[in-house]
């Protein structure tokens, strides 16, 4: 049986992993190597590292960022932000990345979709999907929120999936910052929708939210800023997950 | 020529990146191969693999290395066949209907049923049998649609996904994974030590 995955997830600009609500407002929150190999030995079960830069010299850092972490960690990377093309997954994935997520290249161009699903495997081909509430469905939303698409969420993941995708990171746009717990019923309609796992992002803030999200179809749940401010350990949150009856990998 | 004493097969669309990593973090010092006579001369050598069983066929085909990667399974030299390097021991796999393994494990290899989550993205629990000297019991992380559902005359590891699949396979130190030990943490890890020095020990 496949146990939940808990994911710490570093926003990484400038080489350096920052936090903010909604990607406004950034602030410093340490070294990605430092901080993916400290979750890593609390148990972590995998790490997502995202590029929230913008700048075309970012590229080149983010590939270097991912080398040092592959040096040191022993668990699956998930690296994404920024990539446009098949030769952008290929220079992270040769860097040392496990699996590459796709954003706003893939709304703009679905084909990017199945290209990488050819050339890496489903496995390795990770579409991130930032959903908004918009009246009584969800609506995609790009370029780290800058453009708010008429692109229903559902239909978005299920296209994505015919098309070769692995695995979904799923962020509520209404949640992300919020510490309100993650959007469950995003979750549940996904699930719906999908058969490939779905990683729940956006708005955790105890132990609770996440046994409420994998209880919700999530297969993942990843969370950055309970981490990073030391509210929990991934230690003490596996051991919180454990009392309220979640079996973890410990 | 000094021939490698570890070696990583280039095989193509592989996370070649992860396994020189934890090979290094164990004290190895790996090196990258293609050729025939260095897959036939490496002490220790490691079948990485992600991508799809046809394409890895199609490319150690290409690179006369079929039988060279063969040859040394059947003879027993230190060899770690990782993932789709595992599966490409069996003769055949639903994944590529009519593309020949290289058959050294008498099972073919299938899609898990539809009944559960694929690919398969996560951390399961390994069971070990009864023989295994390698592998040991704990959780690894997989990231694979096909598996293999036996492996006759192998001591093998199990775990469950819709059903019982192999999550691994020994004999003496040849040692297949259908889960990455380079992304199994500490686990893994130690897996990858062991395997390293028996590989030292029976070269």
């Amino acid at each position: 049986m496949l146990l939940p995955r808990v994911i710490p997830c570093l926003d990484v600009a400038d080489g350096r992993v920052v936090k903010g609500v909604q990607f406004q407002g950034l602030r410093d929150a340490g070294h990605p190597v430092e901080l993916a190999q400290s979750y890593a030995e609390q148990g972590a079960d995998e790490i997502v590292i995202l590029d929230v830069g913008a700048t075309p010299e970012e590229r080149d850092n983010q590939v270097e960022t991912v080398r040092a972490v592959r040096e040191v960690l022993p668990l699956p990377v998930t690296v994404g932000g920024g990539v446009r093309q098949v030769g952008d997954a290929e220079s992270l994935l040769e860097a040392g990345a496990d699996k590459v997520a796709v954003n706003t290249a893939a709304v703009e161009d679905p084909s990017l979709l199945s290209r990488l699903a050819a050339r890496f495997g489903s496995q390795c081909t990770v579409l991130a999907v930032d959903a908004a509430v918009d009246g009584d469905r969800w609506s995609i939303v790009v370029r780290s929120g800058r453009d708010r698409l008429d692109v229903d969420a559902i239909d978005w993941a299920r296209r994505a999936m015919d098309l070769g995708v692995g695995e979904i990171l799923l962020t509520s746009w209404d949640r992300d910052g919020t510490r309100n717990g993650y959007d469950l019923e995003l979750i549940a309609a996904i699930r719906q929708a999908v058969t490939v796992p779905i990683i729940a992002s956006g708005g955790a803030a105890r132990a609770e939210h996440m046994v409420a999200a994998i209880r919700a179809g999530a297969d993942a749940v990843l969370a950055a800023s309970i981490f990073h401010e030391g509210q929990y350990t991934v230690r003490s949150l596996k051991e919180d997950l454990e009392k309220l009856g979640l079996e973890v990998r410990r | 020529m000094s021939y490698p004493s570890l070696a990583v097969v280039r095989t193509g669309a592989a996370n070649l990146a992860s396994v020189m990593a934890a090979l290094r973090r164990a004290g190895g010092e790996p090196v990258l191969v293609a050729s025939p006579r260095e897959v036939e001369s490496a002490a220790a050598l490691v079948l990485p693999g992600v991508g799809a069983f046809d394409s890895v066929m199609q490319r150690l085909r290409g690179a006369g290395l079929v039988e060279p990667l063969a040859e040394r399974i059947r003879l027993g030299r230190p060899t770690m066949a990782i993932c789709l390097g595992l599966q490409i021991l069996a003769e055949s796999s639903e994944e590529a209907p009519g593309v020949r393994g290289l058959g050294v494990l008498t099972t073919d290899v299938r899609r898990f049923p539809a009944s559960v989550r694929v690919p398969q993205l996560g951390w399961n629990r390994v069971e070990v049998g009864p023989d295994c000297r390698l592998l040991e019991g704990g959780f690894a992380y997989f990231a694979n649609s096909y598996r293999l559902q036996t492996a006759p005359r192998w001591a093998s590891a199990t775990a469950d996904h819709g059903g019982p699949f192999v999550a691994g396979v020994e004999k003496g130190t040849v040692l297949g994974c259908q889960f990455h030990p380079e992304l199994s943490g500490s686990w893994g890890q130690r897996l990858v030590h062991r395997w390293l020095a028996a590989a030292e020990g029976g070269s």
